[in-house]
């Protein structure tokens, strides 16, 4: 049994997202939009010893698969993170997350005088380049503040 | 153009920037070629900032085309100040007008007015985002004086906020030009300039001092660093002090060294400069008639044609 397995209880059906940089498994939740409004069951796990990162958080979410598209946009926070697809305790589906081109109500710009943060009615909508994303009506780029900019 | 709409220089190949030139070259040559070309169109000036030379620049360019033109006046007596959002009062602009003139004080405004209208929007300057159509008559001057190509251009004052350096700067990677940018520390390119240029493979030689570079620019582009933008009056003055020229800072410069300025000016470059053979600013700001003539027709044609056959074209041909 594994160290994470000792805290954290197998779900019988749902999602989780493992190898999540440590520190990061609340900004997870908050990109997904889950606040625990929605009565699903959620555990978390931060800190926990990881070989490959040395120390990690996970997520688990009972009852709810998460769509790559959904999980995409974990890539800026935690570009190592997997997602396994859980049916009946079994690990049905395994998969990386992998970059999108754009994210799209996700962030709010920093920029204070971007017109995205007047009452206007459209989403935030980022460019993902090369080392951050890219305000598609300001032009600003957020690199390492991101995770402090998440919207939901 | 490949687009309907311009928003930002970064959407301007040197294709797009040259064909507009080349329509103002023809523009300026014989305005009368022009006259009611567009008779029966409609311009609408969405002016939310205060501006005189490209509300005035724009409104004279569209009657020399034959375009009437309706101004949605001072914001403080529009439904703007009830509340309404820009996505609400582009898309009503849009049922009175061909064609959408805007400026605005939030970056990105022209961005998200672009995306809910079908007639062309043109972004006469957003916050301290972008100033295109100025761009244009700035690389027209520079193109009349120098060509546009092996040139070197200083860019000097503001350049943190000035939408019209944001927007010169990333046109200029079109070019063989070298850039050098001259301000206080406080007032550098901002991080999304400094992307674009980086994207292009441009690089980015930042200077505290003029007379560093002074010697080997062909064009000096000033701008005004404005009081607003220092906490504290005495420090303006002091870091503003030393971004002014006069004619004796001039000395060391090539003769046939190009000074603009987007105008209006305060005290970044004294009048004794007006005198000398390198003053370019009141010939920058009057291109804006040619210029933006020569954006709206390109906007408002049908794309297929480059403007109306002139006296002086035939004459070459």
């Amino acid at each position: 049994m594994s160290d994470h397995e000792l805290r954290v209880s197998k779900i019988r059906n749902g999602t989780v997202i493992d190898h999540v940089e440590g520190g990061q498994a609340l900004n997870v939740l908050a990109i997904l939009g889950i606040d625990g409004s929605e009565g699903l069951g959620v555990s978390v796990g931060m800190n926990v010893p990881s070989d490959r990162l040395g120390r990690k958080d996970l997520v688990k979410v009972e009852g709810r698969e998460l769509s790559q598209s959904e999980v995409d946009v974990l890539s800026l926070i935690a570009p190592e993170a997997t997602i396994n697809i859980i049916r009946e305790f079994e690990v049905v589906e395994k998969n990386r997350v992998t970059r999108p081109d754009r994210v799209v109500g996700v962030l709010s710009c920093p920029n204070r005088n971007c017109i995205t943060n007047a009452d206007e009615p459209v989403d935030t909508r980022f460019e993902v380049v090369a080392d951050g994303v890219r305000c598609d009506y300001c032009a600003t780029v957020l690199r390492s503040e991101l995770a402090t900019h998440i919207d939901v | 153009m490949r687009q309907d709409h311009l928003i930002t220089a970064t959407q301007l190949s040197r294709g797009d920037i040259e064909g507009v030139l080349d329509r103002a070259r023809k523009a300026a040559a014989d305005p009368s070629a022009y006259a009611g070309r567009h008779a029966g169109t409609v311009l609408a000036l969405c002016f939310f900032e205060p501006s005189t030379r490209t509300r005035m620049s724009f409104d004279a360019a569209a009657k020399r085309l034959g375009i009437d033109t309706i101004d949605m006046g001072d914001v403080g007596s529009s439904s703007v100040s009830k509340g309404e959002s820009l996505a609400d009062t582009v898309r009503v602009i849009e049922g009175y007008a061909d064609a959408i003139v805007l400026r605005h004080p939030s970056e990105g405004a022209a961005t998200l007015a672009a995306e809910f209208v079908d007639v062309p929007v043109i972004n006469a300057g957003d916050g301290a985002g972008q100033h295109p159509s100025q761009t244009l008559l700035d690389l027209h001057t520079i193109r009349e004086n120098h060509g546009l190509d092996d040139l070197t251009v200083g860019i000097m004052g503001d350049l943190k906020y000035g939408r019209t350096v944001h927007s010169l700067a990333t046109a200029l990677t079109n070019f063989d030009a070298r850039q050098h940018f001259i301000s206080p520390q406080s007032l550098r390119l901002p991080r999304s300039v400094r992307f674009d240029l980086h994207e292009t493979g441009a690089q980015v030689r930042e200077h505290d001092e003029l007379a560093a570079v002074l010697p080997e620019l062909d064009v000096l582009y000033v701008t005004r660093i404005q009081k607003e933008r220092f906490p504290d009056e005495n420090e303006y003055h002091r870091v503003a002090g030393e971004y002014q020229i006069d004619a004796d800072t001039l000395a060391d410069a090539a003769a046939d060294l190009t000074v603009m300025h987007p105008l209006p000016r305060v005290d970044e470059i004294a009048p004794d400069v007006d005198d000398t053979d390198h003053a370019r600013y009141f010939e920058q700001a009057h291109n804006g008639i040619p210029v933006r003539m020569a954006l709206l027709d390109t906007l408002l044609g049908d794309g297929a044609d480059d403007g109306p056959t002139t006296e002086t074209e035939t004459d070459h041909e």
